[in-house]
């Protein structure tokens, strides 16, 4: 159970990272449905619970020793797998969306904690004890199949962004777990054999914000025009920014998804290069803490895990980030801690707290 | 040194050299994005806060043609015509309120509708035009148009709109379009409609919506200070939708509704060989185009609130004792129990004493002794009681479902009713009664519990009229893309066939043969020369006839009358179903309208021959099934 002493070691400056990113957050959802009429007018309440919620996961997460999460990796993988084909089913029979469990009180999107699952289930897989000195194309093939089996199942919703996101993680996490060069080659390969296969199993939006993504002209009037006003939007911001509540862009709605998805935009027009840079540097800072406690773990399970929830919070900064900058295509992935949304959120601060978690427990020399 | 002990495999080089390229590609990233934010905020951010100073990106949308909806030959039963909305660019509108004043004015709206409306759009982008007002009329268009000036941002669209230039004709099968509610925005399936869109409501409009949408392109346009046009940044051409092509037969239809007018009842026309609906009607009816230019509230109350029901497919919703035409199933289920022979007769002397109670024949001076075909051809109720007392309801119920009544017959097109073949556990379920023989006598002709939609008659004859064969009743034949490509063809689809012996079959179809044409025969009215008509009649109590006591004479307690037929007894072409709400006797009221269906179809064969109507499909290739 929790030893006193562990609390000494706890890192305070991550969650105070943590806690100013989520404020920001919270701040741009509040100018986003400002002013709070209709379906969008207690987002930001909502918002305060979750990130509250979510503090207090974190803080249960870290009570904890990490390995008793990676010892519980595949039952929580499978479970994540179930309610996505539930979420599947669900959607079929109610012909309604297909990313959300309707739980009465409250939805949540199992695709988001199916991020944590994959990246605790392969944590697991390469930490396995009796395995061989070098990894084979075996070991590649079964990591591909604990990949495969949610992406294809997120992918099917679907959650085009999530699916690509959980490919990007496992890749990252390849990189550090060393398989020889020919499982590289055969990654390389599968991959150009498998996306001409895959394309045609997207929706055509899907295919239309891809291709508008290469050439806007093609859809002018719906993605081509979404970026358009997220490029405004953010390069109206200039220096300094419009102040809080003054976007016009965000407050005349011209931009999609603007609590969700798009949520930077509203950001970087009211807080301009300057607090773009900022909150730049906060999601760097948290970054590269990541990695930092992910290279002094003291085991190599630690190292794992650590990469993996740093290489999630990474890539989804990049690609949200991209996307309302232009320069990623538009694929629904939110800004973490900083898009509105629960599950979200949530999926986010236990990532943190397993990050913590792992740094606090370097110490320790008994598990 | 620590790092050494630490990783026990592949060594520290292989995860040193993964923080190497992680410190690389998170460093290369980071500086593209600050790079990218430098380029639109500081190089280029001048020129985006000018833009989004005057935000004067428009989109303006160009609706897409409806798609068409034809008669089995290719006429169209539906067009459009264009008229005229009036929307709103809720940014360009500096001050709200006069606006909405100088708008109600003008359209003769209530400020509290209009300010409904711009409420109800909070939610769309402020690019989005707002539809105030559908169809406006030219005085409308002139009161807006003279005042111009004071209406910034208000625009004025001419939109293509729904006609139905045949009025009411096959109304519940066509049905009408409305504007789209809040509910129904917010389904999955209406992902792609926006508020303001007219879309199908009833019928085929409403099943086949997301076929005959189309898709509306738009111009984005770029719009100075004033809210002008300034140039087109973008334009999407818009597709129209598909075409329907139905089994319908116009000019048949016609006849039928020509035939119905002014009663109240139902009538079906199918092609016994494929199961296609060549007419349907029911009457009363109502008119879609009141709802193409929006439903006036007046005539809306007039058809929720009259008891008539016009809105009311009575050929698929509409349930009622069937009568006599009964008998057939009773006759049918007696013949393959082996009760009865062709030549087994029975006594009738104008009543039947049962229990307690004596049942009357239709005939009150009797039929005398009487077998099976005669039996059927002056229908004699009698006999039948005699068959439901050998039979009894469960036996007769097996029949009946084997031959399709009790449960749905698959027509895609609205809310389509079972009716009800009981049965004495369902009696016990329902009631909490014990079945009374005595009941056995009253639902062999088609009285009592019993309960078909004219529908389920015209699917069951059609089947006993081609020798066995149930078909599903389809009324779309295929689905056609704008450019003439058969994007999806709907094919005859046999559902069943009829567990019953070809002998019985051949009996049954020569007795309603004889129903027709043989001499005191009960459905002589609806003889057609050289065209064999095969039917029966049928005169369903709508309460129970006391005894002693005539018929009834008040309309609402007048009986029903049925008259079910097929035609030429030999290789069929054509059923025909008719019902008479409280018309009286099936030979006299239901009859001679069958008679007229039969008639004008027998004219239609001569002047265009089957080859030259199927050669009629448009051309283009068949493509797979979607």
């Amino acid at each position: 159970m929790f030893d006193r002493r562990l609390f000494l070691h706890i890192d305070w400056t991550l969650i105070f990272i943590v806690v100013i990113i989520s404020i920001l957050g919270i701040l741009s959802i509040y100018s986003a449905t400002y002013p709070h009429q209709g379906n969008t007018k207690y987002l930001y309440l909502r918002q305060i619970y979750w990130v509250i919620l979510g503090l207090a996961l974190l803080f249960l997460v870290i009570s904890f020793d990490y390995h008793l999460f990676i010892r519980l990796a595949y039952p929580f993988f499978t479970i994540c797998l179930l309610l996505l084909l539930l979420v599947i089913l669900w959607g079929k029979l109610s012909s309604g969306s297909q990313r959300w469990l309707h739980l009465g009180f409250f939805s949540f999107q199992p695709s988001e904690l199916t991020k944590l699952a994959l990246i605790l289930a392969l944590t697991r897989f390469f930490t396995r004890e009796g395995e061989e000195a070098e990894y084979t194309l075996r070991d590649l093939f079964m990591a591909l199949l604990f990949l495969g089996l949610p992406a294809l199942l997120v992918f099917k919703q679907p959650d085009l962004g999530t699916a690509v996101l959980m490919v990007i993680i496992s890749i990252s996490l390849f990189g550090f777990i060393g398989f020889p060069l020919k499982a590289w080659l055969l990654l390389g390969g599968g991959a150009a054999v498998l996306t001409p296969f895959l394309w045609q199993f997207l929706k055509e939006y899907q295919k239309k914000r891809l291709l508008t993504f290469i050439n806007p002209d093609l859809d002018p009037l719906k993605t081509g025009y979404h970026i358009i006003q997220s490029k405004i939007a953010v390069g109206s911001g200039s220096f300094w920014g419009k102040g809080f509540l003054k976007g016009t862009q965000s407050q005349l709605h011209f931009i999609p998804e603007q609590h969700t998805d798009f949520i930077f935009s509203v950001f970087a027009e009211e807080w301009g290069f300057v607090g773009c840079l900022f909150l730049l540097f906060l999601m760097l800072l948290l970054i590269s803490k990541g990695l930092k406690i992910a290279l002094a773990s003291r085991d190599r399970a630690g190292t794992l895990l650590a990469v993996g929830i740093t290489a999630m919070i990474f890539w989804q900064v990049f690609i949200n980030i991209g996307m309302v900058l232009g320069i990623v295509p538009v694929v629904g992935i939110p800004l973490p801690l900083f898009s509105y949304g629960g599950t979200s959120v949530i999926t986010t601060m236990v990532g943190v707290g397993l990050l913590i978690n792992i740094e606090m427990r370097r110490f320790l020399l008994s598990r | 040194m620590k790092l050494n002990m630490l990783f026990e495999k592949n060594g520290p080089t292989e995860i040193n050299k993964g923080f190497y390229w992680a410190n690389i590609i998170i460093i290369c990233i980071f500086a593209l994005l600050i790079f990218r934010l430098y380029q639109l905020q500081i190089w280029q951010g001048d020129y985006f806060k000018n833009l989004a100073e005057n935000n004067r990106l428009r989109i303006q949308e160009i609706p897409a043609p409806r798609g068409i909806i034809y008669d089995r030959q290719g006429f169209p039963l539906v067009e459009s015509f264009p008229s005229f909305d009036v929307s709103l660019f809720r940014q360009d509108v500096r001050d709200v309120g006069p606006t909405v004043h100088l708008l109600s004015k003008a359209l003769s709206m209530s400020p509290e509708k209009l300010w409904a409306r711009l409420d109800g759009s909070k939610n769309l982008a402020t690019a989005h035009p707002i539809k105030i007002k559908t169809n406006i009329s030219r005085e409308e268009l002139a009161a807006i148009e003279t005042r111009r000036l004071e209406l910034p941002g208000v625009m004025v669209d001419m939109v293509i709109r729904r006609n139905y230039p045949y009025q009411n004709l096959a109304a519940h099968l066509i049905g009408y379009l409305g504007e789209i509610s809040q509910e129904e925005l917010e389904k999955e399936e209406y992902s792609n409609h926006k508020i303001g869109y007219m879309i199908g409501k009833y019928g085929i409009e409403q099943k086949f919506e997301l076929e005959l949408m189309g898709e509306p392109g738009g111009r984005q346009i770029e719009v100075n200070a004033l809210g002008r046009k300034v140039r087109v940044l973008g334009y999407v051409e818009p597709n129209p939708g598909n075409n329907l092509f139905l089994t319908l037969d116009l000019e048949l239809q016609k006849v039928a509704e020509e035939a119905m007018a002014g009663k109240k009842g139902a009538l079906v026309a199918m092609d016994p060989q494929n199961g296609d609906i060549l007419a349907m009607v029911s009457k009363p009816d109502f008119n879609p185009n009141f709802f193409a230019r929006g439903v006036s509230p007046e005539y809306w109350r007039y058809l929720i609130t009259n008891p008539a029901r016009p809105l009311q497919n009575r050929a698929t919703q509409g349930q009622y004792p069937p009568g006599s035409v009964y008998k057939i199933i009773t006759a049918i289920a007696a013949l393959e129990e082996g009760l009865i022979s062709p030549t087994t007769t029975f006594h009738c002397p104008g009543s039947f004493s049962f229990g307690n109670r004596e049942y009357l024949c239709w005939r009150k001076e009797g039929h005398g002794q009487v077998n099976l075909r005669r039996a059927i051809v002056e229908s004699c109720d009698v006999y039948f009681y005699n068959l439901g007392l050998k039979l009894g309801v469960d036996r007769l119920a097996k029949y009946a479902l084997g031959l399709g009544l009790g449960r749905i017959t698959g027509f895609p097109l609205g809310n389509e009713k079972p009716g009800l073949i009981p049965t004495s556990s369902w009696k016990m379920k329902r009631w909490g009664i014990p079945w009374q023989a005595g009941e056995n006598l009253s639902i062999a002709i088609g009285q009592g519990y019993n309960l078909v939609t004219p529908l389920q008659i015209a699917c069951t004859l059609s089947a006993m009229a081609n020798g066995g064969r149930y078909y599903r009743p389809r009324i779309l034949k295929f689905v056609q893309a704008p450019h003439g490509e058969i994007l999806q063809e709907f094919y005859p689809r046999q559902e069943k066939t009829l567990n019953i012996s070809p002998e019985t079959i051949r009996l049954i179809n020569e007795a309603l043969w004889g129903v027709v044409n043989s001499p005191g025969g009960t459905g002589s009215r609806a003889r057609v020369e050289g065209f064999d008509v095969a039917g029966k009649t049928g005169t369903a109590q709508v309460i129970q006839r006391r005894e002693g006591r005539g018929e009834y004479q008040e309309a609402e307690y007048k009986d029903h009358a049925w008259f079910a037929c097929f035609a030429p007894l030999h290789n069929p072409q054509i059923t025909v179903v008719v019902l008479v709400e409280h018309g009286g006797h099936g030979g006299a009221a239901a009859a001679p309208i069958a008679r007229q269906v039969l008639a004008a179809y027998q004219g239609l064969k001569k002047k265009v021959p089957e080859q030259i109507r199927i050669a009629q499909r448009p051309e283009g290739e068949i493509s797979e099934k979607r």
